[in-house]
């Protein structure tokens, strides 16, 4: 059952091969016998689960049907979920509950989905590698002592290990693309505003997306069909209408022009990666695409834009965990000063307090100039040479990270090192636009992703081009040893 | 542009939160790095350029001034530390 794509999961809901239950029972069990190694999840809604099962099934017998009824799911733990733990991978949330579900959660469960559990995440989704949340680290199914990628890494090993139908995730630098990448799976980041953030915990608000993790961009683009829409309740939200994303799968691939950055094929790149790219384009080729050289001449600064504006946002963003009104409160404080200053130095971990800190020290008198604005308008460098780009084709495609995955514990000294992780995604969260990453091959018996980029109000496109990748490939049929 | 010891602590205290004695020389050592990384932003020729705001260059959407939210705080305060008759709790705070 754990190999099907939610397409096929619910054809067989819908025909009676399978009930909701059967199926959610299922997955719980292979949840209890794999999670414990691989701790993907941080809470698995068992009892929850299996009601939504039970009235999935009864919705199904009356015909009252979507294409996510009875699917089950899991959602990473920066969604709000009402009356769950949402902790964000944090100590400063170990105890929240939450009052409210998010957009995302709200419109997945009134499709029918069902929500598993909670995924482990890099702490307030600050990471590219899962190794930073409080709950440990999660582990890379295709080999345990390599990490799985971030932030979204709980998420996606769900799906590769089969634990999940499907995933939600948030990508704000490359943190579903990336883990996405490095667990063999295809991940989605839609265009900025296109998803609702409300009950999205913040981390940085001009660059936070929710997006889906998984088995192809079919799966995805059903899952985003559900989630896409205006939202009063966010002021960033998008009031464009949705399109069938779904629906325009199954219609006729007419030829595109791809545009590949020449900045990605670099020294940076790992050789395997780089051919599995080349071979991925060769696909397109034969599909009828045009290939094209672009180059995005401030694309390289496109890490250090993104480590001034990340880091400003979320200190602004995570000032609201203070210990005063929920969370964690530090016990036998001084003044307020000290309540706070000891509230927050032991509620977050040491990579969140450094990316506070950074963003404090570009914020503050003297530096805001040179640093903060700096940045925003080099940011705008950066987005008009992708729409120069989209002047000349109609898709980028390149990898999408610089390596496959890597050691547990052997980044975690070296900051810099980390963040290079995401030197092919970071652009696309700077110019707000839609990517998504499909598996292309191996590297190493280690996954490759492919990297697609399209231009604003993309995803029909994108979904539609990664679908036909798919159809003529089976990298994305892939499942780790011990999980099939 | 190196970041010294007064920085980081002048740094801790506007973002109110503690890097302990025995964490403070990572912390400057990694912060200085980060520092250094985002210093290659100075080099770039930015004049005339408008600082991006948001991704889609769209403005702050209104709406009309009307009360939508309803009174939930009993429901919102379930997960307070420390809550009476509606008011949060903390330290004493006046001398």
């Amino acid at each position: 059952m754990h190999d099907k794509t939610i397409k096929q999961l619910s054809d067989d809901l819908l025909a009676k091969r399978i009930s909701a239950t059967e199926l959610t029972e299922h997955y719980l069990r292979r949840i209890e016998h794999f999670d414990s190694d691989l701790n993907a999840f941080v809470s698995v809604t068992r009892n929850e689960a299996l009601k939504q099962a039970k009235a999935a099934d009864e919705r199904l017998a009356a015909g009252d049907v979507s294409p996510l009824t009875g699917i089950p799911v899991a959602h990473k733990d920066i969604f709000c979920t009402q009356g769950v733990k949402t902790s964000c991978g944090s100590k400063m949330l170990d105890n929240f509950i939450s009052p409210y579900d998010a957009t995302v959660i709200q419109r997945l469960r009134e499709a029918g989905a069902i929500m598993l559990g909670k995924t482990n995440m890099d702490e307030f989704a600050m990471g590219s590698s899962s190794e930073t949340s409080f709950y440990g680290t999660t582990h890379n199914p295709w080999d345990f002592n390599l990490v799985p990628g971030g932030s979204s890494g709980g998420s996606a090993v769900a799906v590769a290990a089969r634990l999940a139908s499907g995933a939600t995730g948030t990508d704000t630098g490359g943190s579903i693309r990336q883990p996405a990448a490095l667990t063999g799976i295809t991940g989605f980041k839609p265009t900025y505003g296109r998803v609702s953030r409300y009950g999205m915990v913040a981390f940085a608000s001009s660059l936070d997306q929710a997006g889906t993790l998984t088995q192809t961009a079919e799966d995805s683009a059903i899952m985003l069909q559900a989630m896409a829409g205006f939202d009063e309740r966010d002021s960033t939200a998008l009031p464009d209408p949705v399109p069938d994303f779904v629906g325009n799968l199954y219609t006729p691939w007419h030829a595109i022009t791809i545009g590949v950055p020449k900045n990605f094929l670099d020294d940076g790149l790992d050789d395997a990666s780089a051919t599995a790219v080349r071979d991925a384009l060769r696909v397109f080729e034969s599909l009828g695409a045009t290939i094209k050289d672009v180059d995005l001449e401030h694309i390289h600064l496109s890490v250090p834009v993104y480590y001034v504006v990340a880091p400003a946002e979320a200190s602004s963003n995570l000032s609201r965990f203070d210990g005063v009104r929920f969370g964690y409160r530090a016990e036998n404080t001084g003044d307020l000063t000290d309540f706070y200053m000891r509230t927050r130095g032991e509620g977050f971990g040491p990579e969140v307090k450094r990316r506070i800190l950074t963003g404090t020290y570009v914020l503050s008198a003297g530096y805001y100039d040179a640093y903060y604005l700096q940045a925003q308008k080099v940011r705008q460098l950066i987005s008009d040479d992708f729409a120069h780009a989209f002047d000349k084709v109609d898709m980028l495609v390149g990898p999408t990270t610089p390596t496959p995955a890597f050691g547990i514990g052997q980044k975690m000294d070296e900051p810099i090192q980390m963040y290079l992780n995401d030197i092919y995604t970071i652009g696309a969260n700077l110019a707000g636009l839609p990517a998504l990453s499909v598996p292309c091959g191996f590297s190493d018996g280690l996954p490759v992703g492919l990297q697609l980029i399209g231009p604003h109000l993309g995803e029909a496109a994108l979904f539609k081009t990664a679908h036909y990748f798919q159809r003529e490939t089976n990298w994305h049929k892939q499942i780790p040893a011990g999980y099939a | 542009m190196s970041l010294d010891r007064e920085d980081i602590e002048k740094l801790c205290l506007l973002a109110r939160l503690n890097i302990a004695t025995e964490e403070m020389a990572d912390v400057q050592a990694k912060l200085s790095d980060i520092v250094k990384l985002v210093d290659q932003l100075q080099a770039v020729e930015t004049d005339g350029v408008t600082p991006m705001a948001h991704p889609l260059d769209h403005g702050q959407r209104l709406r009309s001034d009307e009360v939508t939210e309803i009174d939930e705080h009993a429901h919102i305060q379930l997960n307070a530390p420390h809550v009476k008759r509606g008011h949060y709790l903390v330290p004493k705070v006046i001398e």
